[in-house]
């Protein structure tokens, strides 16, 4: 049953810069490749929200947490390299 | 010093050399090895902006915590926990250390959080401490390059005051490269330079003002110190130097003598330098001069690197020079800096921290030849050099003693020339002679002032300092017993000579007497004879006188033979 835990995401991001349009895209891409119907994205636009990005010490756009399931993690970058992203994510043996 | 464009730093030393702090609104980058001071100077510069100009900051720290950086200012004594609530601002930004990277990314989250907490506490002053570390997160080159570029952008657009500081140089080129780093350089309106050498085993910190765009600024490398308060640089010699004031004052020596040989003692505000051996007296002239400062109650500093204040009062009291009632009367200062080790500019900062606390008029160093142990010889010259700038710009009379090599013969052998400095130079000797040691006082030179160049022989005696003339004989000076058998000598050959004199009168009274006594007799001799010669005359004329009658008689008696019988009777 674990294998199938909802994964709830937050993305920071700074606006529509390039950086975080390519982090946005490629979070969607792997979930919906890899976590069909079991996921959630929260995007958090830090130029609209530095509160939060200042609350929860995010300095580098974009950053990807993995609030659930636990462990919390934290991917920065824009997630073009899928090879880490899946390992910190745990998604590795999904796969296989 | 208030110039609107630049916010002051409050390290004084550093405002001087930036003519008044770093450019207002602008970056200043603040490179250095690890160690070398980068923070607790970033951090200094906010603290004196929230203290001392109402100007709020944030302090973004990429490396150290905000908790320990706190912890570490107490150590200088600013309660950032006090100013903490409305003027200044930690940000922790350390990233984690288990933080996954994919792809590239950009600082935008950390400078819009900023941009919110700025406006929030209208900050005008902003560090971003240690850039380096987030800076190698970034995969390449032009990455950092575009992040540097997007910050200073920030940094400008918001009218801050920024200080970014980076590690560079020295050994660790570690996390930072050479690329990012000039490129940095080159983007900036001011790159301060900090180093930490350590020569001879003694930590030496220097700081250089690399650019600094649309102003002048002293270009050259500027000691510094870490002390109790922060930071703290030495005031800058090119920028400060005034034209000291010349005056034709003069004070005491504290040697009546001495005063005279230099036409009325030491200039005001003149730097004195008195060199010798070991033992030659040289603490105790400036004992002397201590003294006649508070005599005049000038506030004075008198810093020992050999003894203990307690040492070294008593064993001037042993020579008349009582300093005791002046330390109490808070007149004098001793200082025993025996227990300070540092750089020559450690100790340039603390005496010119002291004197300034005391505000001491005159300073006595004994010796400063410590300065040329501790630390490479040309600092320790450049630190002696400043020290004589500032006492003629302070106006304090200034007196150092030097320890000569016992094995140099050269007066000024050792590294720490000051002399040609200084404005006054006493040397004192040792002469041997006749199986003793005396000490001898010479004046080297003595600027702007006709002086004795006689030798004169230094005397200690519980009644004080004395100067006594020497005397000279066959080219050799004469000291102690022979200077003192040569002043009996002459002392006994005038009193020779009075008593020759007086011998000399008495016998022509005798003489003057006995003459007026062979007159006396002459005359009655002379009265004699003429009683005789006129007692003569008279025996003559009555002889005559009897011849006659005689003749009368004896025609008489021829006359009458009845006489004869008569006659024949009376004459046998």
């Amino acid at each position: 049953m674990s294998r199938r835990a909802q994964f709830k995401f937050r993305l920071y991001v700074a606006g529509d810069t390039q950086n975080s349009a390519n982090a946005v895209a490629n979070l969607t891409a792997l979930c919906r490749a890899r976590l069909p119907d079991r996921y959630n994205i929260e995007i958090v636009n830090v130029f609209r929200e530095p509160q939060r990005a200042l609350a929860e010490g995010i300095f580098i756009t974009p950053t990807l947490v993995k609030v659930l399931p636990s462990p919390t993690r934290r991917i920065v970058g824009t997630l073009s390299q899928m090879e880490p992203v899946l390992h910190t994510l745990g998604l590795n043996s999904v796969s296989t | 010093m208030s110039n609107p464009n630049k916010a002051p730093t409050g390290i004084a030393g550093f405002d001087e050399i930036t003519g008044g702090g770093l450019p207002r609104g602008r970056t200043t980058l603040l490179v250095g090895g690890p160690g070398s001071g980068k923070t607790i100077l970033a951090l200094q510069f906010l603290v004196h902006g929230v203290r001392e100009c109402n100007e709020p900051g944030i302090f973004v720290a990429f490396e150290e915590t905000s908790k320990r950086i706190v912890a570490n200012a107490r150590g200088f004594g600013w309660d950032l926990a006090k100013l903490q609530k409305k003027k200044l601002f930690f940000l922790n930004a350390q990233p984690m250390p288990d933080l996954v990277q994919s792809g590239n990314f950009d600082l935008g989250g950390m400078l819009a959080a900023l941009e919110a907490q700025v406006k929030a506490m209208k900050a005008r002053r902003i560090v971003l401490d240690a850039l380096d570390i987030i800076l190698s997160l970034l995969p390449d080159a032009t990455a950092k390059r575009r992040e540097i570029y997007r910050l200073h952008e920030w940094l400008l657009a918001h009218n801050l005051t920024g200080l970014i500081t980076a590690k560079a140089g020295g050994d660790e080129m570690a996390s930072f490269n050479e690329h990012s780093f000039s490129f940095m350089q080159f983007m900036v309106d001011c790159a301060v330079i900090l180093n930490h050498l350590v020569v001879l085993g003694i930590s030496q910190r220097n700081l250089r003002v690399q650019k600094y765009r649309g102003t002048s600024f002293d270009e050259n490398e500027a000691a510094f110190l870490i002390g109790q308060h922060g930071i703290e640089v030495p005031i800058s010699r090119a920028l400060r130097r005034v034209d000291a004031k010349a005056t034709k004052e003069r004070v005491s020596s504290g040697v009546e003598r001495l005063d005279t040989m230099l036409g009325g003692g030491y200039y005001r505000a003149a730097t004195v330098l008195i060199t010798g051996f070991s033992g030659t007296a040289k603490t105790t002239l400036s004992g002397a001069f201590a003294e006649a400062a508070c005599k005049r109650g000038e506030r004075t500093l008198f810093v020992s690197f050999d003894s203990d204040a307690a040492e070294m009062i008593r064993n001037l009291a042993s020579v008349g020079i009582r300093l005791d009632r002046y330390v109490k009367n808070g007149c004098l200062r001793m200082v025993s800096a025996r227990s300070i080790t540092g750089s020559a500019e450690s100790y340039l900062v603390r005496i010119k921290m002291l004197a300034t606390e005391h505000a001491a008029r005159c300073v006595a160093i004994d010796p400063i030849s410590t300065w040329s142990k501790s630390g490479s010889d040309l600092s320790a010259q450049s630190v002696a050099e400043r020290l004589i700038d500032w006492s003629k710009a302070e106006g304090v009379t200034l007196v150092c003693t030097r320890l000569l090599d016992e094995m140099s013969s050269q007066p000024d052998g050792s590294p720490l020339q000051i002399s040609t400095i200084a404005d006054t130079w006493i040397h004192l000797n040792y002469l041997m002679q006749a199986g003793e040691r005396n000490r001898g006082l010479s004046i080297i030179k003595s600027r702007g002032t006709a002086h004795s160049n006689q030798v004169r022989e230094l005397i200690l005696s519980d009644g004080g300092v004395t100067l006594a003339d020497t005397y000279t004989a066959g080219g050799e000076v004469l000291m102690g017993t022979l200077r003192w058998e040569k002043e009996s000598a002459e002392r006994l050959a005038h009193e020779g000579t009075e008593v020759a004199g007086k011998l000399k009168r008495v016998r022509l009274d005798a003489e003057e007497a006995e003459l007026q006594v062979r007159v006396k007799s002459l005359q009655v001799e002379l009265e004699a004879k003429q009683v005789e010669k006129a007692l003569l005359a008279h025996t003559k004329e009555s002889r005559k006188g009897e011849l006659t009658r005689d003749r009368t008689r004896m025609g008489k008696l021829r006359g009458a033979d009845a006489a004869i019988p008569e006659h024949i009777g009376r004459t046998p």
